[in-house]
């Protein structure tokens, strides 16, 4: 995973609550054996119309969008099923953060383990936020993880929760597969002490 | 010294916490069962081939096929898949049980079906265990005490390779059911009248525990169905105490303890259930005796209303944003606000999924259509949870009432719930489903799916427009 400290690029602003995961990247697509490639197919149903051609008001179509690294949710984002063909389309697609005021915790947790940043702001500066980007598309937003802070262009500042851990974990590029192998010993003095409950051998 | 006083959460929690909280670092949790299928995985073991790693424990391992299968009538022993994607997944799948040593239940094998099926009725759900899938609704196998909760592929990888997970303990909420529940009002009313209540976020962040007369009345399999949905709620897990009622569906499963084994289980078993005193971070409670039989109008599962209810009027919903999506909701599923749902034509019934795939759920399904026809024009699929749920039934005749009746017999798998495999709506075309998710496209691309429960879904099949099953019998 590539750390992520700061951030300073432009969004684009999905405004609808409850986007869950099968609207992000559909059943159809998770056929794939591969993690990349999904980014041409996030939010596919709401991106192309019955002929596969791009609906021009969508807001992935616009020409902003092809710059844009964070994108502005609405409440309660990613929730549903836990593919992490989400957070992988949405990293394919070029975003590097997720701003809302609520995310699910299947999503979050998917998406911190990518090194896909979700923000939580509250709902006062999740409004600013929306309708700065909504008057000047473009507007830029910055984000430092290690101050855990988002600020506004106009220079509005606010601080967002993170667990530490994985705050730990983006900053430094932390494998936590890597991480957790080394609980190796801890895990084996586990399995002395305790009898498997199951087997399915 | 009396301890504090824990919930069933907390005691599973503890006996598995491999090494506690420390300095930022969350806890590293043992995981007693890892569930696995197709869609989910392939990445996780290519993460692995990448790394030199094996699987640590294939023994606590079970993989399944059941996505992208096709449930199609078998007239050979082989079955047409219906890409050549889902071909190659499923093969994926495959060689990766083979090079790693897991028990697979493969297409054509006697015991394939939905992973949320399998787990319990093969006996390898139990109480007290930690179970994880990469697949959201491993909430169902809270139905027996079992914190059982879905994952993502990187972390299907963790387990792979390290059978543990990092993780930080959830808050808990209680959701008391008491009373009786009227006639005709099923599990799956209960779990969607309680996402309707608390909304699709309710319950992030928790893990509920279901108690109160109502639940405790309840079979495995309608436990099953509510602990199923907790996570429409948000919630990722939902538990059941277990008792009597769990003991005895579990005696005598296969992979369940036997003899004396059986009896030290079972003694630890009944030291699980939460202390009285426990606290518990929320509560809601549900009165079993005011339920309805319920129906999903919207485009998710806590835009649910009583059957003959109306649809609500986005008009007179104050905030903005609900506003909005419910005016969406209502456009894509084409109704209008105030209209009532009962009458209202459909194109097809789909009997099936983790939530309601299961023998009583097609009990329930057969009495409404024994004897009758599925309507004209409507399209009828009975889809059987595992192939074990499937010759029970056909050994019980129920295949035949619903063949008789016109509606299609199909193969065990997650078909049109998930809409994978071929079978899919058109766009367009309108569902009553048994399923979990009313999400745009979720049983195919433009499809509008009204959730409810096999009584509902059976006898809409018979009428041909979403009726109260209570009017039938
Ligand atoms: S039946 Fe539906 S919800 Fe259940 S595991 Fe299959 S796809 Fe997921």
């Amino acid at each position: 995973m590539d750390p992520f400290t700061t951030l300073t690029a432009t969004c684009v602003v999905l405004p609808a609550d409850n986007v869950d995961t099968d609207q992000i990247i559909p059943a159809r697509f998770l056929k794939t054996t591969e993690r990349r490639g999904l980014g041409a197919h996030l939010f596919a149903d709401w991106r192309y119309d019955e002929n596969g051609e791009p609906r021009a008001d969508f807001i992935l179509n616009r020409p902003e969008a092809r710059t844009a690294e964070i994108l502005v949710a609405g409440r309660n984002f990613g929730c549903g099923s836990s593919r992490e063909h989400a957070p992988w389309a949405l990293m394919d697609f070029g975003f590097r953060a997720v701003v809302s005021t609520e995310f699910a915790d299947i999503f979050r947790n998917n998406a911190l383990k990518i090194g896909l940043l979700p923000v939580t702001l509250t709902p006062a500066m999740h409004e600013r936020l929306v309708a700065l980007v909504t008057a000047a598309p473009g507007t830029r937003l910055t984000l430092d993880l290690s101050a855990q802070t988002a600020t506004l262009p106009i220079g509005v500042t606010e601080r967002f929760p993170i667990d530490a851990f994985a705050k730990h974990c983006l900053l430094h590029g932390v494998d936590q597969l890597g991480f957790l192998l080394q609980a190796e010993a801890a895990i084996s003095d586990y399995e002395r002490s305790h009898r498997s409950r199951v087997c399915t051998r | 010294m009396k301890g504090r006083p824990r919930t069933l959460v907390d005691k599973i929690w503890d006996d598995h916490v491999v090494r506690p909280e420390a300095e930022g670092v969350p806890v590293v949790l043992y995981v007693d069962l890892h569930l696995v299928h197709e869609v989910t995985s392939p990445q996780a073991f290519a993460e692995l081939r990448a790394r030199g790693l094996g699987v640590r424990r294939p023994d606590l391992t079970l993989a399944t096929m059941d996505h992208s299968t096709p449930t199609t009538p078998r007239r050979s022993a082989a079955l047409p898949v219906v890409d050549t994607q889902a071909v190659a997944q499923l093969a994926q799948l495959a060689r990766n049980c083979d090079d790693f040593g897991i028990l697979l239940f493969e297409l054509g094998s006697e015991r394939q079906g939905i992973v949320h099926v399998i787990g319990p009725e093969q006996g390898l759900t139990q109480p007290g265990m930690t179970i994880v899938c990469g697949d959201s609704h491993t909430s169902t196998h809270g139905a027996f005490g079992a914190l059982a909760f879905g994952i993502g592929t990187s972390e299907v990888a963790h387990v792979l390779a390290t059978q543990s997970l990092l993780q930080s303990k959830p808050k808990s909420m209680e959701v008391r059911i008491d009373g009786q529940l009227p006639r005709g009002v099923t599990a799956k009313d209960v779990i969607l009248a309680l996402i309707a209540r608390i909304g699709i976020g309710g319950g992030t962040g928790h893990t509920f525990e279901y108690s109160g007369s109502a639940i405790r009345a309840l079979g495995m399999e309608e436990r099953m169905t509510i602990c199923n949905m907790s996570i429409e709620a948000g919630a990722r897990a939902g538990l059941i105490a277990p008792d009597e009622t769990t003991y005895e569906y579990l005696a005598g499963r296969p992979f369940a303890p036997a003899g004396s084994a059986w009896d030290d289980a079972v003694g630890a078993w009944r030291q699980l259930p939460s202390d009285d005193d426990a606290v518990y971070d929320r509560r809601v409670q549900l009165d079993a005796a005011q339920l309805a039989p319920m129906i999903t109008y919207g485009t998710n599962p806590a835009m649910a209303i009583a059957i003959d209810e109306r649809v609500p009027d986005p008009a007179e919903t104050r905030d903005a944003s609900r506003r909005a999506e419910l005016e969406k909701a209502l456009r894509y599923m084409a109704l209008e606000p105030g209209q009532p749902l009962l009458g209202r034509p459909v194109d097809v019934v789909f009997i099936g999924s983790c939530t309601n795939s299961r023998i009583s759920d097609l009990r329930l399904a057969a009495g409404i259509v024994r004897g009758r026809r599925v309507a004209p024009g409507v399209r009828m699929l009975v889809v059987p949870g595992s192939q074990q749920v499937k010759r029970q039934a056909e050994s019980e005749g129920l295949h035949r009432v619903f063949t008789e009746a016109g509606a299609e017999w199909r193969e065990a798998g997650c078909s049109m719930c998930i809409a994978m495999n071929g079978d899919q709506l058109a766009p367009g075309q309108s569902a009553v489903s048994t399923s979990n998710r009313n999400f745009e496209g979720r049983q195919g691309k433009g499809g509008r799916t009204f959730l409810a429960s096999p009584l509902t879904a059976a006898a809409t099949a018979v009428t041909g427009v979403i009726t109260d099953a209570r009017t039938l019998v």
